[in-house]
């Protein structure tokens, strides 16, 4: 049986924030008179996270998906609740726990950003206690899996945002961790690197049974990547589970274009109980659920003189989007 | 503690901050120049203020010059390591790139204090130096064990200060995010440090022996080149610099419970 590697019980964190009213006026009163509150972010979340597992956590701007990430990373201290990661509270930073895990964040880098990556490389080597020639062979492998190479040995400053990302990515899995935190990796890059590093991190994962907790606004970072996904809203869970699920809740049905070969047979489909979603001429769009999809289709085909059909499928953007309004998929 | 990984770790600092610093040679020049142009302002203020009756506070101009030299060496270990370092801790905090350095299993504080040096700095401490061997000369102190032994003693202790209140007051920066005033004014109070603690009001000399300890800096290590200073001047040296370091540490480790991190 796979161990849950990540334990999330109960979890809630406050900060305190100031606000300003606007002008002048609104300045020198914030400046006397700081007016804070505190505002929950993360409202009593429970989760668990089996090991090697790859969960993408979707929501909107500021709906604590990167807080949620930081505080099982230990960056962040809990305000209430319990986490577990790989054992360890993650809050206290042990050695080991350290050793255990990577982050990597979209939009800073942790590259000296006036020398070649590979020195970054070697400087991490030596925290993370590798000697030389395992450092070499680390890196040698994993240069080769992320398709770099003469890369390493330009200063930072000049790399391309795909080929920083990559050299960062590999600074960041130097000590081959089991647990990855990407908080939104992809930022920024063309589709041809995104499409490389999402490649990278499933051969990672496939290769390492490593597990990854991703957060991003590239819908094909979460389908290409994650079966599950938490989808955070508010600081609340809204959903927790796999992504096909969500995806049928939330797009239940297809939208089939079907071109009859006569007007006449377009009308018999457009009578015969199917919901019709329009109809112009000799063609007919229909709406079929998921789960009746093939019987339907074969009736049709077998009923009708069909000449064409096309199935659109709505745009996954599109059906993602819908976590970031609607509240509760559960229900 | 691992001292072997840590001295790996450090030598690894040493070799990327030198090639970093080295990729823009005509800043490392500029650097020099600064530095060496800098002391010879300094001495030649310095003589101005002696040119009346040649002495201030007791002290004469050739004395004084040690006050001058042990300024010079701390000036210089400033801007090799904590000027490079420790303004960068404002940086991290505002950027939020100080998550890099809490995720690495090495300890936060050497990392940040550490990381970086600027090599420039290595002049005014050589200058620092050899103003000190100047002066031992003409000032003929004599060269023995007991006095080696007191001078590295205080010196280390002098440079244990500097870097508690610089990096106390970069500490800060975890709840009021913008610090670089507070800097300022320390390096301004710095200043005072090239001038014998008793040619100030005796309210002065409370205030930078009490709450900005200038007088631990640079006139105890002076008073031990001349053979002034009394041995519980001394001790108490040794007492404020590790006060100062444990709390800094501890300040350090308290304030961390309180990073919220920059947001993404």
């Amino acid at each position: 049986m796979v161990q849950n590697i990540i334990d999330v019980r109960n979890l809630s964190k406050s900060f305190d924030i100031s606000s300003k009213e606007p002008g002048l006026k609104g300045t020198i009163k914030h400046f006397f008179r700081r007016q804070t509150k505190t505002l929950k972010v993360i409202k009593d979340i429970s989760f668990e996270i089996k090991e090697g597992e790859i969960v993408g956590f979707l929501g909107a701007n500021g709906a604590g998906k990167t807080t949620i990430l930081k505080m099982l990373c230990g960056l962040i201290y809990p305000s209430e609740g319990s986490i577990l990661v790989s054992g360890y509270l993650p809050f206290r930073r042990k050695e080991n726990f350290l050793k255990n895990i990577t982050l990597i964040m979209g939009q800073k880098q942790q590259l000296i950003w006036d020398l070649p990556p590979i020195e970054s490389f070697y400087l991490n080597a030596s925290i993370y206690d590798l000697d030389k020639f395992e450092a070499k062979k680390r890196i040698k492998k994993l240069s080769e899996m992320l398709e770099i190479d003469e890369e390493l040995f330009i200063p930072v400053r000049k790399l391309s945002l795909g080929q920083r990302m990559k050299s960062e990515l590999l600074a960041a899995l130097i000590h081959e961790p089991n647990i990855l935190f990407l908080d939104e990796p992809t930022l920024g890059l063309d589709i041809n690197a995104q499409r490389n590093l999402r490649k990278f991190l499933q051969k990672y994962n496939k290769e390492t049974n490593a597990t990854i907790c991703l957060t991003s606004h590239y819908m094909k970072d979460i389908t290409s990547l994650c079966k599950r996904v938490i989808c955070v809203q508010e600081g609340k869970i809204s959903y927790d589970g796999k992504l096909d699920l969500l995806l049928k809740k939330l797009s239940p049905v297809k939208e089939i274009l079907i071109v009859c070969r006569s007007e006449d047979d377009a009308i018999k489909l457009e009578n015969s109980g199917f919901t019709v979603k329009n109809k112009i001429k000799n063609e007919i769009t229909i709406k079929i659920e998921n789960d009746s999809i093939t019987s339907s289709l074969k009736t049709i085909l077998n009923n009708f003189d069909i000449e064409d059909l096309f199935i659109n499928e709505p745009p996954i953007d599109e059906i993602i989007g819908k976590v970031l309004i609607k509240k509760d998929y559960d229900s | 503690m691992n001292l072997r990984k840590y001295l790996k770790v450090y030598k690894k600092f040493l070799h990327t901050s030198l090639a970093s610093e080295l990729e823009y040679k005509t800043n490392i020049l500029i650097d020099l120049i600064t530095a060496i142009l800098s002391l010879i302002g300094s001495i030649f203020l310095l003589s101005i203020f002696f040119q009346n009756n040649g002495y201030i506070g007791g002290w004469k101009f050739e004395e004084a010059l040690i006050i001058q030299g042990i300024y010079t060496i701390l000036n210089g270990i400033t801007n090799t390591w904590f000027n490079p370092n420790l303004t960068e801790i404002v940086k991290h905090i505002r950027e939020g790139t100080l998550d890099f350095v809490l995720l690495k299993p090495i300890d936060s504080q050497f990392f940040i204090s550490l990381k970086k040096i600027n090599p420039s700095g290595f002049l005014e401490i050589m200058l620092g130096f050899f103003l000190l061997f100047f002066c031992i000369r003409i000032n003929q102190i004599n060269l023995n064990l007991s006095f080696l032994t007191l001078s590295f003693i205080t010196i280390s202790c002098s440079i244990c200060i500097l870097y508690s209140l610089w990096f106390f007051i970069s500490t800060t920066t975890i709840w009021f995010v913008k610090t670089w005033n507070a800097i300022e004014v320390l390096r301004s109070f710095l200043y005072i440090g090239r001038f014998p603690l008793n040619s100030f009001s005796f309210s002065l000399r409370v205030f930078f022996s009490i709450f900005i300890p200038i007088a631990f800096i640079t006139t105890i290590p002076s008073e031990v080149f001349l053979g002034l200073s009394p041995f519980w001047k001394i001790l108490l040296e040794v007492i404020v610099s590790t006060v100062f370091l444990i709390t800094s540490r501890k300040f350090w480790l308290f304030a961390l419970k309180s990073y919220s991190s920059a947001s993404s």
